[in-house]
């Protein structure tokens, strides 16, 4: 009986040692979203499955982009795991700045990650990080200013019928828009929409020997339609307006349409904030016959910085946090509408989570954009809302300064394509690609 | 000769005082209302002012999120360490400066204050692969000692105003009783400057309180200061407003009350040798 109370002491007291052992402890940097937000809310679980524990660095999304950016490229090592999108992913990569995610276990089931995904956070072959959430953008509208308006939405429109729609909707006595979009400098912001939305129009950041396109009639047919459309049947002051504030006019009913990302679908549709959300329609963005539609392509993903003393928990905290098992935590905890969409197939073929109103919309517009192959004409560059080279980030933020300028009618539209034109010649050239 | 000022003028002045003191605390007035509104009445247009249904949701919220104290803890220490630490190098330089000036003492002040013109991102790179080799990202000592090097400009400068004030035959009286060096600054001189003291001591805790580009950039989760609490309740994407406010004012809170408390000497220091 003693030595049986010893052996079993000694058992405790070794398992005890060995957990201490492996235990670490890792830190997090991520952006202040809502599905990072209950993510860390559930650690505690990773924590009893493996031991290590988890330190959060929460940031607004520009403060972690230039805080993470200045950690790896100084190899500072003071995360080890980041939260990074589509853009950094597979310039980061290359420049062999991350783990490559490739030895994920089995169990993992890395098949799974929709291919749209794990393309666009792959360089050559090699995915260097998992996504935790992906969006695309589509279509909210409101079902009875639509139905008032004496129209009826297709669910996959042309952009002649939303202008159609959005004048149709437009009431300036009661402060209704036809249509709200991000007019805002930046090119996570109004950057992002425009380039998305001149996909369907034909246009195209380069050619295929990196010359700026911005003196083409595509980008000028989609810079005038933009701001035609919007000083018509859009909010005034519609140049500074960003995510956040054509939520805010969405949830107030004084939007007939919002084209953004699908993750807003369940904001929109939240009766606690929006006081629209039993009338909200969904469709995909619009095309323009051409055969692209102006929908984007977006995941926030996790990734472990190469030169990481923690590697195999860092990996370990990835493959519980982007699998199907928190997925399934999460949908029993706080129900299939609060689980972290877009980035695995399984999801979607989930009779509990399609029948969440927007997951079908979300799935379709996901699928339909192709970060290989954006544009209408060829174009040497990855990415639909943005070109996945180094130098984008800074002339996509000074090109969208100047279409923001355009809006605002501080200059017209063929004087902001001529100065992005200039400028983005100049900054290439500077770069060496041209 | 005085002029004599008028009871109307007096009324005109006290009343374009209040007018100008509540737009300044406006926004922050306004902060602190949005703090106990729902997200859905912190965007609503027209925006409510007073009257609306207060709650205290966002500052449950921000408790249960995130440990306020650790932040608050790590404000402290920082911004009180690198007053100390600011102080025992400002104080005997500005005693040199003042007392004992060289031709070249005016063109080293306004070097020292140059320094202060330059934009801090220009010398991010370098202080971030110097914190990596020493060990000091994410550190309190680390950001102490960055806070205490951004301030000191501006703590030697008000320190020399101060001590440019008081007369240097006090000082060379102390010498001739037989007062060491040490014991002039710490006995005779320091005393005689303890207002100017304070004001420099307070200034420089809002200024380390408030400072925002290195505390966020060279902390990670151990020795973020209340900064990097705020920074944590932005979002490009959803609604934040209400939160972000209740962060805030969490986060101004205290060096609110202690700018309240000691408005009297921040004042009377900061207007210091101002009126002759």
């Amino acid at each position: 009986m003693k030595n049986t109370a010893r052996a079993l002491l000694g058992a405790v007291v070794a398992s005890l040692m060995t957990s201490t052992a492996f235990a670490e402890k890792l830190t997090i940097a991520t952006v202040n979203n809502g599905d990072m937000i209950r993510m860390q809310k559930y650690t505690d679980d990773f924590t009893k499955k493996t031991g290590h524990t988890v330190e959060w660095v929460t940031l607004e999304e520009n403060v972690l982009r230039q805080r993470v950016t200045t950690d790896i490229t100084t190899k500072g090592g003071a995360f080890d795991i980041m939260t990074i999108g589509m853009y950094e992913t597979p310039i980061w990569g290359k420049n062999g700045w991350l783990v490559s995610m490739n030895d994920l276990s089995a169990e993992y089931n890395a098949d799974d990650i929709l291919p749209a995904m794990k393309g666009g956070l792959s360089y050559d072959g090699t995915m260097y990080a998992a996504p935790f959430y992906g969006e695309s953008s589509m279509i909210m509208y409101r079902k009875d200013l639509m139905e008032k308006a004496g129209l009826k939405m297709p669910d996959a429109p042309s952009w002649s019928f939303i202008a159609k729609a959005a004048r149709a909707m437009t009431d300036r006595s009661t402060e209704t828009n036809g249509i709200c979009l991000r007019g805002k400098a930046g090119w996570g912001e109004g950057g992002a929409f425009i380039t998305a939305m001149s996909n369907s129009f034909g246009a195209r950041w380069f050619d295929e020997k990196w010359n700026a396109q911005f003196d083409t009639r595509e980008w000028s047919d989609t810079l005038n339609f933009f701001v035609n459309m919007m000083n018509d049947a859009g909010p005034p002051g519609f140049a500074t307006n960003g995510f956040n504030e054509n939520l805010s006019l969405f949830q107030q009913g004084k939007c007939g349409m919002w084209i953004d990302a699908t993750v807003a679908a369940s904001f929109v549709t939240n009766p606690k904030d929006s006081t629209v959300a039993d009338k909200v329609g969904f469709a995909l963005a619009p095309d323009n016959g051409l055969g692209k539609r102006s929908n984007w392509l977006w995941a926030w993903a996790l990734a472990i910085p190469a030169g990481t003393k923690k590697e195999a928990a860092a990996k370990q905290f990835i493959e519980w946090a982007t699998g199907t098992g928190y997925i399934e935590l999460v949908a029993g905890k706080e129900g299939w509408a609060n689980v972290p969409p877009g980035a695995r197939t399984s999801l979607y073929k989930n009779p509990n989570y399609t029948s969440v109103p927007f997951a079908k919309m979300t799935m379709d517009s996901i699928l339909s954009a192709d970060p290989n192959n954006s544009t209408v004409d060829p174009s040497p560059y990855v990415g639909v809302q943005f070109a996945a080279i180094p130098e984008f980030a800074g002339i996509a933020t000074e090109v969208s300064q100047e279409f923001s300028a355009a809006y605002a009618g501080q200059q017209t539209v063929a004087e902001a394509l001529a100065k992005a034109q200039a400028l983005t010649n100049e900054a290439m050239e500077a770069a060496g690609y041209r | 000769m005085a002029r004599e000022i008028t009871s109307q003028r007096k009324t005109i002045n006290t009343v374009a005082a209040w007018a100008i003191g509540l737009l300044i605390f406006f926004p922050i007035l306004w902060t602190i209302l949005t703090s106990f509104k729902t997200e859905a009445v912190a965007i609503a247009d027209p925006p409510v002012f007073l009257f609306f249904d207060w709650t205290l949701e966002n500052y449950s919220i921000v408790q249960e999120r995130s440990n306020y104290g650790r932040f608050l803890w790590n404000s402290i220490l920082i911004a009180v360490g690198s007053t100390i630490l600011g102080l025992l190098v400002a104080v005997p330089a500005a005693w040199s400066m003042a007392f004992v000036p060289s031709v070249r003492t005016k063109d080293i002040l306004l070097w020292m204050l140059s320094t202060k013109m330059l934009p801090a991102v220009g010398v991010l790179y370098p202080i971030y692969l110097l914190f990596i080799q020493l060990g000091l990202l994410d550190s309190v000592l680390g950001l102490t000692i960055v806070l205490m090097l951004i301030n000191l400009p501006i703590i030697v400068w008000m320190l020399y105003s101060y001590f440019k004030e008081i007369p240097v035959d006090i000082l060379e009286a102390a010498r001739m009783d037989g007062a060491t060096l040490k014991e002039e600054i710490l006995y005779v001189l320091t005393p005689m400057a303890i207002p100017g003291i304070a004001s420099t001591v307070l200034l420089n805790i809002i200024l380390a309180w408030n400072e925002a580009f290195w505390t966020l950039n060279l902390t990670a989760a151990q020795a973020a200061p209340l900064t990097a609490f705020i920074a944590s309740y932005s979002s490009p994407e959803g609604l934040f407003y209400a939160k972000l406010s209740a962060a805030s004012t969490m986060a101004i809170a205290p060096i609110l009350i202690m700018g309240w408390f000691s408005q009297k000497q921040l004042v009377r220091g900061l207007t210091f040798g101002a009126v002759k």
